[in-house]
């Protein structure tokens, strides 16, 4: 009974930083679909060198632990006189880290799009930018739509890392909240039944506009 | 910017202790990550719909929250109810758990893919289930989940470094250790970042090779 009692004093503490949690992943995602256009982008390049740089970045980002980036970021920037807030390195970090797997995902779902397709574009007298942005990527989206969901939810996860530099969204809430209470059992739990919520709900929202895309391409 | 490594040299031994513990844990928790998984996936081709609807439940959970929670609920909540783990202990069963989810899903996908006119033809002939299992569907399944296998291998290697959160002493613990005891964190995050780039690029290069492997005889 007395468990219960704490969890429910627990829970809109909690819930608050459940706030915090969404809009890191949500920042950090806009931006690593950004970077990761162009890195995708950059990845088919005429240019030797510039394809060099996108396996460079994909490999660096994707075979460094999120951790030790951010440690990095954390650490090595004010010694070359660049003085972030915690966030900010944060939000970098899982931005960056998060990039390289939308390129890669995002690879996959150019490289499945007819070439011919591309070219009756350019034929039409589109140019280069509109022939990505009108044909190219809605059909890369569907494509990759289940892949980017579960990188939305992986992200969320990987925000659960920022607590480490000190960035007090859930899991940072929900260690403060354990050593004032005592009860890191209880408390754990129910950030982890937040977290879980949270991810079934997105995953629920990615089967519905990939079955409203799937409907949408038939027609 | 000047690299001093004289804070490396000097502290060789503690280091590849760090990496010691970094390959047990990571070794360890795929070990029991890849049988739980497998006894999982085995379990739910039996059908029994509690017991499915049970182990959904636990993948769905064991995935859908960040593992750096699942590690504090067990290693800072388990004392509570009485399992009291030492560090890497219990790091090493939070990566077992952690990967076991996923490497449920991997091998799932791989009896899914193989036709159930074989599994029957195994029965006519006489095989029993775990013969069916060990001669008919392993083998064929291997090829399929080589690349997913060695992905979640790689993806638990790289969990490693959240374990340096409960105090585990791997790789990127013993480093940051050295870089506050130092202020020499340049020389110290670079050779984590090397450190753990060596590891992924190997398990990559491994797989790839053992993808090889197991196709060939898949092309004959």
């Amino acid at each position: 009974m007395d468990s219960l009692h704490s969890m429910m004093q627990t829970l809109p503490l909690l819930l608050h930083a459940a706030v915090a949690t969404l809009l890191i992943s949500v920042v950090s995602l806009c931006f690593a679909f950004l970077i990761g256009v162009a890195v995708c982008a950059m990845g088919f390049a005429r240019s030797r060198l510039l394809r060099g740089l996108a396996t460079a970045h994909v490999h660096f980002f994707r075979g460094v632990p999120l951790l030790v980036q951010l440690l990095m970021l954390y650490y090595l920037l004010p010694g070359a006189g660049i003085n972030l807030s915690s966030l900010t390195a944060a939000l970098i970090a899982v931005s960056f880290c998060s990039s390289a797997y939308m390129a890669e995902i995002l690879r996959g779902g150019f490289l499945g799009i007819a070439r011919g397709q591309v070219e009756a574009a350019r034929m039409l007298g589109l140019g280069g930018l509109q022939t990505l942005v009108r044909i190219e990527l809605p059909q890369a989206l569907r494509l990759t739509l289940p892949a980017l969901v579960s990188e939305v939810i992986l992200v969320i996860k990987a925000s659960s890392l920022v607590s480490v530099v000190g960035v007090a969204e859930l899991t940072r809430t929900a260690q403060n909240v354990a050593a004032s209470n005592y009860r890191p059992l209880e408390t754990y739990f129910l950030a982890g039944a937040v977290y879980f919520a949270l991810n079934s709900v997105l995953a629920r929202l990615g089967h519905l506009g990939e079955r409203r895309m799937a409907r949408a391409h038939q027609s | 910017m000047k690299l001093d490594l004289s804070v490396l040299t000097s502290n060789t031994g503690a280091i590849l202790g760090g990496f010691a513990i970094t390959l047990e844990t990571w070794i360890a928790g795929v070990a029991i990550g890849i049988l739980a998984g497998l006894a999982i996936a085995l379990l739910q081709r039996r059908g029994v719909s509690p017991i499915n609807r049970l182990l959904r439940l636990y993948i769905e959970v064991v995935r859908g929250t960040p593992f750096l929670v699942q590690l504090f609920f067990l290693y800072y909540g388990g004392p509570s109810i009485g399992l009291q783990l030492e560090a890497v202990t219990a790091g090493i069963l939070g990566l077992g758990i952690y990967g076991s989810a996923y490497f449920a899903e991997v091998f799932r996908a791989g009896f899914n893919a193989i036709p159930k006119g074989q599994m029957e033809a195994a029965t006519c002939l006489g095989l029993s289930r775990w013969q069916t299992v060990r001669r008919v569907m392993l083998p064929q399944m291997l090829v399929i989940i080589v690349p997913s296998l060695s992905n979640t291998i790689i993806v638990l290697s790289k969990e490693t470094a959240v374990l340096s959160v409960i105090t585990v002493p791997e790789l990127t613990g013993v480093l940051t250790g050295i870089g506050s005891a130092s202020y020499a964190f340049t020389e110290v995050l670079v050779t984590l970042c090397f450190g753990y780039l060596l590891l992924v690029e190997m398990t990559a290069w491994f797989g790839r090779w053992a993808e090889a492997k197991v196709g060939r005889y898949m092309l004959r």
